[in-house]
């Protein structure tokens, strides 16, 4: 009886031991992903613990090939849960300077076509992830898994649980808000500092 | 194909997602049509400055600390395993062990594994470990290259001098691994040569030296701090590659640079 109660405690512990080997290298990601889907630290440190705990549960049945779109996976399905429990309302971020976008906010616009606003400024780090936070949720997922965590579109795909046409639709129009934002932001910039435009 | 097909596929382009016959039908459409073309740069250029930027937030040491709380290493074995003939309990021993987290759930055949990697691997272990602070060393803003050029021509003659080997540099772009170029590095306190490749965002680090740790035909696999390494010799040389590739795909890289050896493909 006691060496069942032992052999088990062993196996659970070659589990955590397996499992930490697998997962821990990922826990900047999984971060990483939260703090853009939930927009506040504390929230995301939150998903990400119910992560990995969730992760280390199901353990057992994880089969390859990839551990990071799978420990994704889990992740995005904890903020959706916590998406709910926020009642559908998204909280004020907590990305600085941020103002809380409204989900399919209508800043997409086509930018004109011509040379100039073929030219991209370098905007700061804290600029482009504050861009990056103001987009609808759908869009900010599929490109922030694509950009931040260097997934590939079929793993995207097995992450949001879209096809892959829409992954790729969606990372067009992520960029594509992205870019009017991005100009949007230069050209307020430019305002701010009185430079002429 | 339309300006609206386009204007989604040139994404998938941009991202290397397009197989050979959309690519084609893309770029077509791209050499006609100036409009789709300026999009195509523009939202390279962002990419290129959002690959740039600080974008991943870290986990704090906080939730770093919470999490490995959740995952407690098994505690450390009370009675070491018997000595092998020639071998000693030194400190760096115990501290590989404890790195192992040897559990009293180790079967006799996985533990006799652990044993015979140490045995002998000690130094091996220290140059992995320093293969793997180098590579961390390089991908610091400005550290990658000393020479940095797509053309092995180039960069193979650069390393005269500098080591005391003339390290094959071979061209793996048509094979999915472009050559970035090479750079001096120090390992066990030697002088090495890098040679750098990279996969999508992924960079490996080729170290090339003539006598870096155990020689043996085969390749050794480890994985430290997340970075797979791989370890193994020829020609009289060992190589060392690390990155944070996928395994499957740093194996791949392997077999592509041993392939092209042992075809004396080098300029």
């Amino acid at each position: 009886m006691r060496d069942t109660i032992t052999a088990d405690a062993n196996a659970e512990q070659e589990k955590a031991r397996r499992f930490r080997e697998a997962a821990l290298p990922y826990l900047d990601d999984a971060f990483a992903l939260a703090r853009y889907l939930l927009r506040n630290t504390a929230d995301a440190e939150d998903a990400v613990q119910e992560c990995y705990l969730r992760a280390l549960r199901h353990f057992d049945s994880y089969h390859g090939p990839a551990i990071k779109p799978w420990l994704l996976t889990i992740l995005r399905n904890v903020c959706n849960a916590e998406f709910a429990r926020r009642g559908r309302q998204e909280t004020p971020a907590d990305f600085p300077h941020d103002r809380p976008a409204a989900d399919e906010a209508p800043l997409w616009q086509e930018p004109a076509a011509s040379p100039e606003a073929a030219l991209l400024r370098r905007q700061d780090d804290a600029t482009i992830r504050r861009l990056i936070a103001a987009l609808p949720l759908a869009f900010r997922e599929a490109i922030v898994l694509r950009e931040v965590n260097d997934l590939s579109y079929q793993e995207i795909a097995a992450v949001a649980g879209v096809p892959v046409g829409t992954v790729m639709s969606r990372l067009a129009r992520a960029r594509t808000m992205l870019r009017s934002a991005w100009n949007a932001a230069e050209d307020a910039a430019r305002s701010i500092s009185g430079t002429p435009s | 194909m339309n300006c609206s097909e386009c204007e989604t596929l040139l994404h998938a382009l941009i991202d290397g997602e397009l197989d050979a016959g959309h690519s084609r039908d893309v770029e077509m459409h791209l050499a006609t049509c100036a409009g789709c073309a300026e999009k195509l740069t523009a939202f390279r250029a962002m990419r290129q400055a959002m690959a740039a930027a600080a974008l991943k937030d870290k986990a704090s040491p906080h939730l770093r600390g919470r999490i490995e709380a959740m995952l407690p290493l098994p505690p450390a074995r009370r009675s070491p395993h018997a000595p092998m003939p020639g071998q000693f309990a030194g400190p760096s021993r115990r501290s590989f062990f404890g790195g192992f987290a040897v559990g009293t759930a180790l079967s006799a055949a996985v533990a006799a594994t652990v044993v015979l990697a140490v045995f002998g691997g000690d130094r091996e272990r220290t140059i992995a470990d320093e293969v793997v602070s180098a590579h961390i060393r390089s991908l610091q803003p400005g550290h990658l290259m000393d020479v940095e050029t797509s053309d092995q021509h180039t960069v193979k003659p650069w390393f005269d001098g500098k080591v005391d080997v003339a390290p094959p540099v071979i061209d793996l772009t048509a094979e999915g691994f472009t050559l970035l170029g090479g750079r001096l590095d120090y390992i066990d306190g030697e002088p090495v040569a890098s040679v750098v490749y990279k996969r999508r965002k992924h960079v490996i680090n080729l170290f090339v030296a003539q006598r870096l740790g155990a020689a043996h035909g085969n390749v050794t696999d480890r994985t430290i701090q997340g970075y797979n390494v791989r370890h193994w010799s020829a020609g009289g040389l060992d190589f060392w590659a690390v990155s944070d590739l996928d395994p499957a795909e740093l194996d791949e890289f392997v077999q592509k640079i041993s392939a092209a050896l042992h075809d004396g493909r080098t300029p």
